[in-house]
This record gives C-alpha cells, structure tokens and sequence, in this order.
C-alpha cells in the first residue's frame, strides 16, 4: 500500500477531474501526459457526475484487497458529457442492474490495507437517488 | 449566545444509508421482544462515517451555490471515527475543494458532537474569521450485540454550511450550550462497544440537560414553545424525543417532520441534525425552529433557527425522505457482516 | 532485411509440476527445442514471462535462464508484453535475426501460476491495466472481458450460449494431445451450467491456472533448411481502458498486428491454413476472429457455434486445444501457439493435422487488448 501513489490520486479520484487537450478538445480521465493529437498542452476537466450503465460484470473472485466486498458490480458507464469511465456500481443488487440505469457519482471506501493501514477512498457510482 | 455579525445556515445536505435492521430481527436473533424503534440504518460494506460526511457535504456545496474555496472551515462531529487520529474534515475538505485555505478538526460529543461543529461555525462565521463555515454530524454508530441499544444505534448525517445571515435559509437568533460532567455514556479506547447507565441516561441524562438547554434559551430569548412552528430534538429512540417536547410545552405536530428516529434509528452525531434537516426540507419561510441536541457525557445545544425566504430554491436533490424511503432489508447475519463485526 | 526461419520447437506438457521450479521448465522446453533443431550455437536469448515478480518474485530472468541453459554470458533479457509476452518475444527474436544481428536466437517462455493461491495470480493479471484507475475498480482480467461479453451480446443479438461455443471447440481439439492440460472434451452443457467466475462469463469459458514452458530456435533461412519460414511477424498496442476505446467491442491492437502482417506476408485471412488465436476467454476468442479478419463484426460467436472454427470447417482454429484446453501460462502461451502452428506445418500433428497445412497465424494478446502481436509462418 503505497501512500504517496494514494495520495497522488487524491483530486483526481475525489472530484472527477480529469483533463482537456487545448489543442484539440479531447478529454482524458485519468490526465494523460501527451495528447493523442501531440499536444502536451491541457486544462483541467471536471467530469460530469451521471451517466448510464452502457455494459456491466459482477465480480465474484476479487483480487487482493476486495475480497470483503463480494459479489460487485464493475461497469462501463457513459457519462452524460460523452466521456467513459469504469467504476464499480454500488446500492443496487447485481441482479438489478441493467443496461442503461441512470447512475450517479458516490465517494466510498475503495479499500483498506488492514487494521492498523491507510483506508483508501474514491468515486464510485450508484443508481441516481431522486 | 448571540454572534456579532448575524449568521443563519446558508444550505443543507443529508444522508442515510440504504440498509435497514428491523426491531423484529433483532428479537428474532436473540429472543427478545423491544421496539424502541421500528427499524435502524446500516451502512453499505463501503462506506463510514468519512463517506457519509462527503455525502452530506457535497450536497450542501450544491445546493449552495457557494464557491467551495470560500469555505473555510470544516468540522466534523462523530464518535465513529474512521482514523482514531487523522481527521476525517481533511477528507472532506478535499473533496469538496475547500482545501488548502481552511481549517478542520473532529469532535467527539457522543451525540451532540454535530452541533458541537455547528457551534464552531457559528463562532468563526459570527466573529468575522470566516464568510462560510460547514459543521457536519455524522455516525455510524457502533451497537453490541444483545444490548438495548442494539436496536437503535445507526448510521447516518447532515451536514449545514454556515454564513452571512443575508445569504441564509435559516437565520441563527441565539444558542445555548448547557454542559454537566454527568457519565452516562462513554466508550474507552480499545473498547469496540460503549457502555451505558441503562437508566441512567434518562432522567439525570438526556432529560436535564435538553430542558436544561431549552429552557435557558427560552428564557434567554422571551421565546415561549407556541412561538415555534417546528421543533427538533436529539432522538435516541421514538419515545424520549416526544417525552422530551411534551416537558417543554411542544406537540407532536411541531416535531412530527424531524421524528425520523422510528425509521431510521439513533444516527448518534448524526440525530438532531438529520432531524434539523427533514425539518427544513418541509419548512416555509417565516417558520421558527427550536433545535436542542444532546449527548452523552453530557450536554446539550439549543438553537432558535428562523426559515427564510431563500429557502425555496436551495432544498435541490434528494431530501432526506427520499434517502429514508430509499431501502432494503439485511437479515442479522448479514448486518454483522456490513458492521464488520464477523471475525474473518 | 534476411528472411527468418524456425529451426526448431520444444515445450513442456502444461499442467502443474508442483516439484518442477521455473528454471527446470524453461531448461526443458529450451534443449527441446535446441535438440529439435539439432543444433547447439545459441548468439541471443529472449526470455518471455509476465508474473515472475509476483508469482516467485523473481526478476532478471534473462541472466538467469541463460544460466539455466547452461550459456551464462550469452546476451539474454526478459521480455514482458503483459499476456502477449511470448508473441513479443517472439518479434524480438524474429527482428534480431533478420537485421543480421545475430544468427540464432533461442526466444523460450516460461509461466508458472501455481505457486501463488488464485486470489494473488488474479491481482497479478490485472497487472496489465493501469493499476490507478482500472485495477483500482476491483475488476479482473476476466471481469473486463465480462463486460465486453454483455456488451457483444447487447449489440449483436449473439447468445452467452453461442460465445460459450469457443470453449467446447477448443477442447474438442486437445483430445489426445499429449502435452495439452486438459486432453478432454468439454460439452456446451458443461461449459453453460458451470459457476458464473464474471457474470456473464462462466468459469468453464475460462483458461485455467497452469503452468508450462516453450521454446522456438530461430535462424536465418539461408543457413536453415527445415523450410517454415516466418512469413510475418507484427505488434500493435492500443489504449489500455476500455474506457479509452471509441468501439470496446473492436480490439484495434488486433486490427492493426493483423493488417500489417497480411501486408507483410502478402497473405489475406483466406489464405491462412491454420489459426492459433487468444481465448483465455471466449469472448477474447471470438473478438479475435472477427478482428484478425476471419468473421465480420458481430458475427464471429455464431460462425464458430456453427462449426466454422472445427477441424472440418472453413478456419480450422486453436488446433491443439488454444488458451482454454491445452493450457494458457502466460509468458509461455504465445510460444505454444507458434510451436503449434510449425508442427501443423510440418505435417506432424497426427490425428490433429490439417490437411496440406501451408500457412499458419498465431495471435497472442494481451490483456483486453492493450497488445497484440500476430505471427504468420509458411511451410516454403
């Protein structure tokens, strides 16, 4: 677990941000260092916070650290300003879960490492709550 | 208490979780027949009380309007801290972009460790330090298995961004905070669970310090309970909250919007102010509120809120209704597993 | 540019040698293939792996297997292209030769997933994803794949029971093949009535943990008179996310190795004799097909639940069993494919050969596509 890689991905992570080539107005989510286009020249981005669910798995075998969380929902989601992310859906039974569910972003517990470990939190999504 | 620059709550946010323990479960598990409540909150498997803080804090940056680099304070009250130390306000902080002009710390106050917050934004919003200010109560509170308090101990916050009068939904007319050394309560350290004087944290508790509280500030303010329209106080359970009013000359109808404790349980930090905020959700401008928390240890704060007019366009998004209707039942087992309390 | 020739082929039966260690594995499939060629100089080593610093914490596998092989000195590296490890090294080796740099390579891969328990061979195959955004979701290499499993489905109409087909022809093939993990047939009953492992996708969809090495001798064609040639030998990447990708359901990396490899090797898919592609999923082994240019987009699934990819059909397919049967050790797999696809040429699979094998194409991949590299040879 390492904390500075943590904490490096803190903004990103906590507030969707993510960037825009000025050169060419494509959006990255992650920041990327240099444009598909050549140009090294960004502004920040704010993902917008819903979308769909375009396409879904639910994980049943998880990798270390996500064990304690099984059976989840990992989805590619369309957002509503054209840009893809993959995130876990959450509040909502895997059986539920549907192409095209309007879903929101939600700050969660990602993973932890241990008793005595740094906790790791970050986006998540979940069915739009009215 | 009154501030020298007039303050009021510029806006709110909220949250419950999705899960829910009903009384009758637990009486299933353990052979038993209460009901202080009819069913309590519980937590996904990913979130706690930082979780719930954001949520709450970012619906009240929302709502709003506010620039969030413009917050500059924000506290969080909690007895379930994620981090024993390290502050869950920097946590938020972040997320909501107040960082890195701002100021944060946790408060512990058993039950009343929101208000707490409030109180502190109050005071730096009221003295001129800060323009905005966010006070938040928040718990997941943690319930030993076979005890009373079981049934009740649950999960769930508000959050109140504090400002200039002018700009608030509610204005602040006075505070009051009446504190004794009175141990009904507490929790040590390496202890999961807290203990409790049974009933003990009634009348020398819970009832001395809100009439305590209330009636001080009514006399404080001339203020008798018909001046009201709403009123909110800490709900440990259904009964003590109505016990509480009908002492201090309140109806049901007053508090009745606020009472959520029958259906979402003892949110701890957590209770008057999601009590404050479903208040709120329903109230009209002009509208007076009496506010009394109260936590164990002990004390309480009371608070005479009056609704205005901007109010009508700063209640956006899910109220706190729609969180308490948003749910889905967990059996006992699979409750100790979202508690965490399943050695594995 | 020389052309570049297999002189020769050695792996080892992929399973799970508990009291076999890496070195023994790759020493095996490496004097295989050395006596298979019947030939001893050795100018260049490649070493293909991808987990060996998670599964034995094991770096620096080049000097290591060049010890192993009893050659400490020669020049020697580890290549590491996620689960396309052996189709890279492979091109390694192949540019090696061609530019005149070296005259024999011996490009060998070893994998060996059994020494770690499933939950860390899962976090090690994630690997290949951005670990911050992608991994950090929780998701697996087969969970990615599950998504686009739904999503083809969603698209095209093609039934989980169709994609599930990829399964129970690969193992059709692995019947009687010595060396394969799992010499047996699979029904499509099995295969669909088995655990979901990433719903949609079933665990009998899925390759196996397993262990193996194999190993190709590499010369120039004008000193090497066994007669298969590689014809073509590419790599392409493409963005890691699927979340990066204007259409999840087209693996660029795929598109590109293949036409550049066609381009090279002046072969089109119908010229191909014999196919090895990636199908540690189905759903891997469908998209594959369709986008190395054996299927049209949406229609690969139903193409090989109809039987095209069989022995007897148009593009005989995975002819030893592929990722899911004969077995699938990561850094080895790429290799396998390519020993294979030399034995099919040479006219020595047995009760598996293809009649008149002339062209082969192999495809090794890397996570949902992220790298691909594709290797064409030809009997001359």
């Amino acid at each position: 677990m390492s904390v500075p890689r943590y904490w490096r991905e803190e903004k990103s992570r906590y507030r969707l941000m993510g960037e825009e080539c000025i050169k060419c107005s494509a959006k990255y989510y992650p920041k990327t260092p240099v444009c598909d286009c050549g140009s090294t020249e960004f502004k920040p981005y704010k993902l917008a916070e819903t979308g769909r669910v375009q396409s879904w798995t639910v994980i049943r075998n998880a990798p270390l650290g996500y064990e304690r969380f099984t059976p989840y929902v990992v989805a590619l989601i369309e957002l509503d300003d054209g840009v893809h992310i993959l995130s876990q859906v959450v509040d909502v039974e895997p059986e539920a879960v549907k192409t095209g569910i309007k879903v929101e972003y939600a700050f969660r517990k990602v993973t932890e490492d241990g008793q005595a470990g740094l906790l790791q939190y970050g986006y998540k999504f979940r069915p739009v709550v009215e | 208490m009154k501030t020298l620059i007039r303050v009021g709550i510029v806006s709110y946010g909220a949250y419950v979780p999705m899960y829910r323990l009903k009384a009758a479960e637990v009486n299933r598990m353990w052979n038993t027949s209460g009901e202080p409540v009819e069913e309590k909150a519980v937590v996904a498997l990913d979130e706690d009380t930082i979780t719930i803080a954001v949520e709450c804090a970012r619906q009240a940056v929302k709502r709003s309007g506010v620039n969030p680099a413009q917050i500059g304070a924000v506290y969080v009250g909690t007895e379930s801290k994620p981090y024993a130390v390290k502050p869950s306000g920097t946590i938020v902080a972040e997320v909501i972009g107040a960082t890195p002009s701002v100021s944060t710390a946790d408060y512990e106050f058993a039950c009343k460790a929101g208000t707490e917050a409030m109180q502190t934004c109050i005071s730096l919003v009221g003295s001129g330090m800060q323009k905005y200010a966010m006070g938040i109560g928040a718990d997941t509170a943690q319930g030993k298995p076979a005890d009373a308090l079981e049934y009740t101990a649950a999960c769930g916050g508000a959050a109140f961004l504090i400002g200039p009068a002018e700009e608030s939904i509610a204005e602040l007319e006075a505070s009051y905070s009446f504190v004794t050394d009175t141990p009904d309560f507490w929790r040590r350290p390496k202890e999961m669970y807290p203990r409790h004087g049974n009933r003990f944290t009634g009348e020398p508790a819970y009832f001395k310090h809100i009439t305590g509280a209330g009636k001080a500030l009514l006399a404080e303010t001339g203020y008798k309970s018909t001046d009201f329209k709403w009123a909110v106080f800490h709900q440990p359970n259904a009964k003590f909250p109505i016990n509480v009013a009908k002492m201090l000359g309140f109806s049901m109808d007053q508090i009745n919007p606020g009472l959520i404790s029958p259906v979402v349980g003892n949110t701890y930090a957590g209770s008057s102010p999601l009590g404050l905020a479903a208040t709120l959700d329903v109230a009209d401008p002009g509208d007076r509120i009496f506010m009394v928390s109260y936590g164990s240890g002990s004390g309480s704060d009371a608070f005479v809120w009056k609704v205005r007019e901007p109010i009508k366009n700063r209640r956006g998004g899910p109220k706190v209704k729609s969180y308490v209707d948003r749910k889905r039942y967990v059996d006992y087992a699979t409750y100790l597993r979202h508690r965490g309390q399943i050695i594995a | 540019m020389r052309k570049v020739a297999v002189a020769g082929i050695g792996f080892t039966k992929v399973g799970e040698p508990w009291e076999r260690n890496i070195k023994e594995l790759f020493a095996e499939a490496a004097l295989g293939a050395l006596k298979d060629a019947a030939h001893t100089e050795i100018d260049q080593l490649y070493v293909a792996n991808m987990m060996g610093a998670h599964l034995q914490g094991q770096i620096g596998m080049g000097a290591m297997m060049a010890e192993a092989i009893g050659r400490p000195g020669l020049p020697a590296v580890r290549i590491e292209a996620g689960q396309a490890s052996g189709g890279v090294a492979f091109n390694e080796g192949v540019k090696s030769v061609a530019s005149g740099l070296s005259d024999w390579v011996l490009v060998g891969g070893v994998e060996k997933m059994s020494d770690l328990l499933p939950e860390s061979v899962t976090t090690a195959l994630v690997g290949v994803e951005d670990q911050e955004y992608t991994a950090y979701t929780g998701v697996t290499k087969t969970g990615l794949s599950a998504i686009l499993h739904r999503l083809y489905s969603h698209e095209y109409g093609a039934t989980p029971e169709e994609i599930g087909w990829f399964a129970a022809r690969s193992h059709d093939n692995a019947v009687g093949v010595a060396h394969a993990q799992y010499a047996f047939k699979l029904s499509i009953e099995r295969v669909m009535t088995s655990p979901m492992e990433a719903d949609p996708i079933r665990m009998m969809e899925c390759a196996a943990v397993a262990d193996g090495a194999a190993a190709i001798l590499l010369g120039p064609a004008e000193k090497e008179t066994t007669g298969i040639e590689v014809a073509a030998s590419t790599v392409a990447t493409d963005h890691l996310s699927l979340a990066s990708r204007k259409h999840p359901l087209i693996l660029e990396a795929v598109k590109k190795a293949a036409a550049k490899a066609y381009e090279i090797a002046k072969v089109k898919p119908k010229d191909i004799d014999v196919l090895e592609v990636t199908d540690d999923t189905t759903i891997d082994g469908v998209l594959s097909l369709e986008d190395l240019g054996f299927a049209e987009k949406g229609r690969g699934a139903k193409m090989v639940a109809q039987g095209a990819t069989a022995r007897t059909g148009e593009i005989p397919t995975n002819n030893f069993g592929g990722l899911k049967a004969r077995g699938n050790p990561i850094g080895a797999t790429g290799l396998y494919q390519i020993a294979e696809t030399v034995i099919q040429l040479r006219g020595k699979a047995g009760a598996n050969q293809i009649p008149d094998a002339k062209i082969g194409l192999a495809q090794s991949m890397a996570g949902v596509g992220s790298t691909c590299s594709v290797s064409i040879l030809r009997r001359v």
